[in-house]
């Protein structure tokens, strides 16, 4: 695998593939575990002063606001940014987002730029689109450098390389540093700090050489022109204030009205994420500050699929989504698949919502994010901004069944749910129906060579679509010879004896 | 008070012990149930799997069913979340007026059975014997959607005889999800292998649930595992007595 997610499976056969990663499961087990006490233990502590849930509320209903009036906020923003010396560039999708990165890079004559960790320039392909013209693009991120010197894809929003435990990054490092760069130290160890010196020392040059830098945003304050990027690391910072010039994509859902209304989010992020209370470096810049820091700075208002989001009812929910990673770390689904198997630099709940919710569905890949969910409903209970994605990916499912009800050769699927709604729409056909199910029922009592515990017999491996995968692992009671309903007339509802 | 059993698809075809269980323990209790033989299923199977149009002839189904009770009771998490949450969804989509107002009218009268036992009558001893060691999976539906909270476990602690031992990472979905389980086989059967080491690391004899379509999977492994465990229904075990002896 490497730099692409053009071209991945749909998620069934992704996530296959994964499952039989022992080192991806034990590796994905470990940190998902981790995270999620550490997130656990912080939102138990603001429950006990403030509350949680008015935490929530206060979030979701600030970037609500931001949304509702989002042509306003961002026409405010480009005003401010505008004022504050910044150049602000519009771009509908990723090409022209791209385009804008490439020009800027090319009009300053550089051959690399230098990266703070950012989702948007991954979803538009930036990377992939500098490099075809002879530009590098250096991720400073120590996961995303991970990702990035082992040519691999990013798995987590938060984490990009979860996937790799210490022995692996090790062995990337000594294997792939020296090729683009200043060498991981020979004698190099797995532990923590002395994998972080050497990336450190790798980075140190590519900073201090750099003329141009890009990164995100995780807000864009219309009010003031401020944008703001959360990290842990500093490396994030060296990039916004090192080089002479920069440029910030940033998608247009990321606006915050007001100042002061960062204050619900700057207090949700950082304890959905990482799980600490406060994050060790929150940059904050306005335009252009004379002597000080990048003196030629661009502003990319990106949609890519916003507007289409925004447009659903039931989806645009999903626009609030601060990036925190809160929901992957809590899903049964994704800490077993993994994100790759998800196609997107967007794994996880979230990720099977807003990928179709940006892209549309239509085709075989995304069509199946929204069905690689149990339902298990984690995933809004930890979301920070109370996006309910259970209901989203719901709803999600019925625009991938409508978008097939013209085929001319139907589902099989389709044609069973159909033939579903016609028994239970009427109880006399779901009586005959059962009628079926329990001869079937006596058949396999009398021969069935599987007895679950209690004494009812089972089926063991039985073919048929459907069947074949339900009872690849797991033994089927065999239907009982009278069904309730047929018991409760049998008996007068068990008056005349059960 | 009229109450309607909503007994739920599965368990008609399939689990009907545990619908003859919750009309044992309801007249125990003094409430005369009655089961409205129109009923068929809550349309959760369509909804969840994207046929919003099939499932407006189902829920019609519903409503017609049980239109008139002060209370429809189920023994599944699931469902009722599905009639509470799902069933106004599929209302609206209908465009008809009269469904969208008929269930408005049943949505709120539907309670899981823990739910109703607790909160309606009032009770949390229904005068169970169980002497065996017991763990109990809180279904994500039953936990998330509804947030039955610790009804169930208020339930099981009064059964005389009974151990309740503690299941790991018990809020963890069990991979079953409805058409998950074959649509995602391969994720779902991960999923339902944690659960049932977990099942086994409790060292109960009995793993307890108020959803019969997650103890099917969950037992389903753990009968091809060989554990030895066996799965049953909340309700069967609040049914049991001492005189009328554990349900075989």
């Amino acid at each position: 695998m490497s730099g692409t997610f053009v071209g991945m499976p749909a998620f069934p056969s992704a996530a296959k593939a994964a499952l039989g990663d022992t080192q991806l499961r034990h590796n994905l087990a470990h940190a998902t575990g981790v995270i999620r006490a550490k997130r656990a233990k912080l939102v138990e502590e603001v429950e006990e002063n403030l509350g949680w849930e008015d935490l929530r509320l206060a979030g979701a209903a600030v970037k609500d606001r931001a949304l509702r009036d989002l042509g306003d906020n961002l026409e405010q923003l480009e005003a401010a940014l505008t004022a504050a010396g910044a150049t602000v560039h519009w771009a509908r999708d990723a090409a022209e987002a791209n385009a804008v990165v490439i020009e800027v890079a090319k009009r300053h004559q550089v051959d690399e730029v230098v990266k703070v960790k950012s989702m948007v320039t991954g979803e538009i392909g930036l990377n992939e689109a500098l490099e075809a013209e002879g530009i590098a693009a250096w991720e400073t991120d120590l996961a995303e450098i991970i990702v990035q010197l082992g040519h691999d894809l990013p798995s987590h929003i938060l984490v990009p390389a979860i996937h790799r435990n210490r022995a692996e990054i090790r062995e990337i490092f000594l294997r792939e540093m020296g090729k683009v760069g200043r060498p991981a130290p020979a004698d190099l160890t797995d532990e923590p700090a002395a994998l972080a010196a050497a990336a450190r020392e790798h980075l140190r040059e590519k900073f201090l050489r750099a003329k141009v830098a890009v990164s995100g945003a995780n807000f864009a304050v219309a009010d003031s022109g401020t944008l703001v990027v959360v990290e842990s690391e500093g490396n994030g910072r060296m990039c916004l204030t090192l080089p002479e010039v920069l440029v910030s994509v940033v998608g247009i859902e990321k606006v915050v009205p007001t100042w002061a209304e960062l204050d619900p989010l700057l207090r949700l992020l950082p304890r959905s994420s990482t799980g600490e209370r406060m994050n060790p470096y929150t940059s904050t810049w306005t335009g252009v500050t004379p002597g000080d820091g990048p003196q030629e700075v661009h502003v990319v208002l990106l949609d890519n699929g916003r507007t289409r989001a925004l447009a659903d009812e039931v989806g645009r929910q999903a626009l609030r989504c601060i990036r925190c990673s809160a929901c992957l770390n809590v899903c049964p689904v994704y800490e077993r698949a993994g994100g790759h198997a998800y196609g997107s630099v967007y794994p996880g709940p979230i990720g099977a919502i807003l990928n179709p919710l940006l892209k549309g569905t239509g085709d075989a890949q995304t069509d199946s994010l929204p069905y690689a969910s149990s339902l298990c409903g984690a995933c809004f209970e930890a979301c920070p901004v109370r996006i309910d994605i259970p209901e989203v990916l719901v709803h999600l499912r019925a625009q991938v069944v409508d978008g097939h009800r013209e085929d001319t050769v139907p589902k099989l699927e389709a044609v069973a749910f159909k033939g579903a709604a016609y028994a239970l729409s009427d109880a006399k056909r779901l009586t005959l129906a059962e009628k079926g199910s329990g001869l079937a029922g006596r058949v396999l009592s009398r021969f069935g060579r599987t007895t679950l515990p209690g004494g009812r017999k089972a089926a063991g491996r039985i073919p048929g679509p459907g069947a074949a995968k339900w009872t690849s692992a797991r033994d089927l009671p065999a239907p009982p010879a009278e069904s309730f309903r047929a018991w409760w007339k049998r008996t007068d509802g068990g008056k005349d004896g059960g | 008070m009229r109450v309607a059993l909503m007994v739920t698809c599965v368990n008609d075809a399939m689990f009907p012990e545990t619908g003859k269980a919750v009309v044992t323990l309801l007249r125990r209790l003094g409430v005369e149930v009655d089961f409205p033989a129109a009923q068929t299923c809550c349309a959760q199977p369509m909804v969840n799997t994207g046929y919003l149009d099939e499932a407006v002839p189902v829920v019609r189904t519903f409503v017609d069913a049980f239109a008139g009770y002060d209370a429809i009771v189920t023994p599944s998490g699931s469902c009722a979340g599905s009639a509470r949450h799902q069933h106004g969804i599929v209302a609206k989509r209908s465009g008809d007026a009269g469904l969208v107002k008929a269930v408005a009218e049943t949505s709120p009268k539907t309670y899981e059975l823990t739910e109703f036992l607790v909160d309606v009558l009032g009770v949390t001893d229904v005068g169970a014997y169980f002497p065996h060691r017991v763990t109990y999976h809180p279904t994500c539906h039953s936990l998330r959607m509804l947030g039955v909270g610790d009804r169930p476990r208020q339930l099981l602690e009064q059964v005389r005889g009974i151990r309740l031992t503690d299941l790991p990472a018990a809020e963890e979905c069990c991979g079953f999800g409805g058409t998950f389980a074959v649509k995602n086989a391969d994720t779902s059967i991960a999923m339902g292998a944690d659960k049932a080491r977990h099942v086994r690391e409790s060292g109960a004899e009995v793993l307890v649930a108020g959803d019969n379509s997650c103890l099917m999977h969950i037992g389903g492994v753990l009968s091809r595992q060989r554990s030895g465990v066996r799965v049953m229904h909340l309700a069967e075990i609040l049914a049991s007595t001492e005189d009328a002896g554990v349900p075989a």
